[in-house]
């Protein structure tokens, strides 16, 4: 899942990587340049492979082990087969859950991708200044934490200052994360706010491949800037965009942080989103096999979007050039 | 810019009042407000009294200067002090959580990046067998979903016996992730093979190249590298929330969701919430702020997290 990876990895100069390392004697007589590297290459890797193997293979495969058993962390785990997957289809809150994180996904995606588009446009066609693309990053500079608690404050019913202006306009205060209808949408908003700088300057760094010239030739043409957009920028940043667009999908549906500080999942299971639901059973009830199923569903949700994307999209296929 | 060369270019056509520029500026404008106003509320709130902010809610200034807030999230203000001014009276101290996320996010970013530079020099610089299949495990792991590991991971930790740990909370991510092994890989890949040669020929081995030559060469990616992972470590909230449960392992962002479950729901604490705020937030504007430039420069590459 790359922009930068579009080149194949590099082909190995003749001779390194085809050498049969079994006979490691013989071989070093030969001359040095056709010789493989293979004894420090192993002292390098060692710490990245250590890490990758311990933290990274391991619990997954560990992951899909403990989805089928039952497992408490005090008593080993014990095989239970498909139990677990047979409680989550019969599990209203868990399809509950998922559908509060779908409905999340959508409006978080929805509009920060809508939104990061007008940014990278703007900031590619309006200006090129680099201070305005420093100052829409510094929310993400915050921590999901930090986010949720200022916009907790700020959208607080009765002192907070976006109540006192809607309050202001003679409207009535809304009560945005206390309230079952606005509590997602809301949270999806603030996580917006976070991330729409980040997603705006990864397609401004697409926007910067497009050459000028097509710009400067439909003007000469009489384009207008809407139709340039939809005419130029459109279909030649169509291949980042894919790529984006998977990518914050698969980190929306992981939302956790923000629905932790302000809501708890609250009210009434209205924010419950998949992977508090999983925190839950984890941490809150010990059944850490149940929240393993639920989070290989996870993992199986998000590779099917991400091969779907991908298909639809043509993610891997440039029109440039 | 483009559209300044166009209007000379166009000649003798005079331009009406650009309404689409401005309509842009506007936007442009509102989008800055939007993203920087709440800054300033944290810093307008944290330097209220809370008896201020709920009598004039409105005030676009700090309601009754005072450093109240600061001083109760430090931990510098008495119990019956702190619950007289609104708070909790908790006693939390984010001198001891500031210097905890210190600690994890430099051992996390100085070990990551290292390691992931060693593992990139072996995947670009040098040839062994089975280069390509271990490289090719690696970029499988980057479609593995982070949050798909916490809780095996988590299990593996508590087994190490190193649950409300630093080090518990930083080894996952201390060896490498296969992002940063992917990225540094696409730099050194593009380093001439001549500067390698010439240093070879002047008698250096491949461990010297990679101090002397490789690492100097790719400092700009390195130092991106790093302030995105300090930045990514030092704002991680759901591992750190899985492993910590005590003060002595209690990072910045888990100490402020604790702060805000102490305080009861009818009677927050803002003042003091929003201080404790900026002390998480405010180190790193500052580093940020020291590397915006380069940053902002290079994140189309390193955008692809």
């Amino acid at each position: 899942m790359t922009i930068a990876s579009s080149s194949p990895p590099s082909r190995l100069p003749a001779g390194g990587a085809s050498e049969p390392r079994s006979k490691p004697r013989t071989r070093r007589t030969e001359v040095g340049e056709t010789r493989g590297d293979g004894r420090l290459a192993a002292v390098f890797i060692a710490p990245a492979l250590l890490g990758f193997l311990v933290f990274l293979l391991w619990p997954t495969l560990r992951g899909i082990y403990l989805s089928f058993t039952r497992f408490n962390l005090l008593t080993p785990a014990k095989w239970v087969g498909l139990d677990n997957y047979v409680r989550m289809v019969n599990d209203p809150i868990f399809w509950d859950s998922l559908k509060v994180t779908v409905e999340y996904v959508v409006i978080n995606i929805g509009v920060q991708t809508v939104s990061a588009l007008a940014i990278a446009v703007l900031l590619q066609r309006l200006t090129q200044s680099a201070m305005l693309r420093g100052i829409v990053l510094t929310p993400y500079l915050m921590s999901n934490v930090v986010a949720g608690l200022v916009w907790l404050w700020i959208l607080d019913t009765q002192l907070g200052i976006g109540n006192e202006i809607i309050s202001a306009l003679g409207a009535d205060r809304i009560p945005f994360l206390a309230d079952e209808t606005w509590a997602i949408p809301t949270i999806a908003l603030i996580n917006v706010w976070r991330h729409v700088g980040y997603t705006a300057l990864l397609l401004f760094a697409g926007l910067q491949a497009i050459p000028n010239d097509m710009y400067e030739a439909a003007r000469v043409d009489g384009a207008s800037e809407w139709r340039m957009f939809w005419r130029i920028t459109m279909p030649l940043l169509r291949p980042v965009l894919a790529v984006v667009l998977i990518m914050t999908v698969i980190g929306s549906f992981q939302v956790f942080d923000t629905v932790a500080v302000t809501t708890a999942g609250g009210p009434a299971n209205a924010t419950n989103v998949l992977q508090y639901y999983i925190y839950g059973s984890a941490f809150g009830r010990f059944q850490f096999g149940y929240a393993s199923a639920m989070s290989v569903a996870l993992l199986v949700v998000l590779s099917a979007i991400t091969v779907l994307q991908y298909r639809l999209t043509r993610a891997g296929r440039t029109d440039l050039g | 810019m483009a559209a300044v060369t166009t209007t000379t270019t166009v000649g003798p056509v005079r331009r009406r009042f650009p309404f689409g520029r401005a309509a842009a500026w506007t936007v442009m404008g509102l989008i800055v407000l939007i993203t920087l106003l709440p800054f300033y509320w944290i810093l307008r709130t944290a330097l209220s009294t809370n008896a201020g902010l709920s009598a004039d809610p409105t005030n676009p200034l700090p309601v009754d200067l005072t450093t109240s807030g600061f001083e109760r999230a430090l931990g510098l203000q008495s119990a019956e002090e702190a619950v007289k001014q609104g708070g909790a009276g908790g006693g939390l101290d984010f001198w001891r959580y500031l210097l905890n996320s210190v600690l994890v996010s430099t051992l996390i970013t100085g070990c990551q990046i290292f390691f992931s530079a060693m593992a990139a020099y072996a995947f670009s610089r040098l040839r062994w067998r089975g280069r390509d299949k271990v490289f090719g495990l690696f970029l499988a792991g980057m479609m593995v979903p982070t949050i798909f590991t916490l809780l095996p991971n988590f299990v593996l930790i508590k087994q190490l016996h190193l649950v409300d740990t630093l080090l518990g909370i930083a080894l996952p991510t201390m060896f490498m992730t296969p992002f940063a092994v992917f990225f540094l890989r696409q730099f050194f890949m593009n380093i001439p093979r001549e500067v390698e040669e010439a240093a070879l020929l002047d008698g250096a081995g491949k461990v010297k190249i990679f101090f002397r030559v490789v690492l100097p060469m790719a400092s700009t990616p390195l130092v991106t590298l790093g302030v995105l992972t300090y930045i990514t470590s030092w704002n991680d909230y759901f591992w750190p929330l899985m492993v910590s449960y005590s003060d002595s392992s209690r990072v910045l962002t888990v100490a402020l969701a604790v702060f805000r479950a102490q305080t009861p729901a009818t009677g927050v604490d803002w003042s003091g919430l929003m201080a404790a705020t900026l002390i998480a937030a405010l180190p790193m504007l500052v580093l940020f702020g020291c590397f915006a430039r380069r940053i902002v420069s290079s994140i189309g590459f390193t955008g692809i997290k």
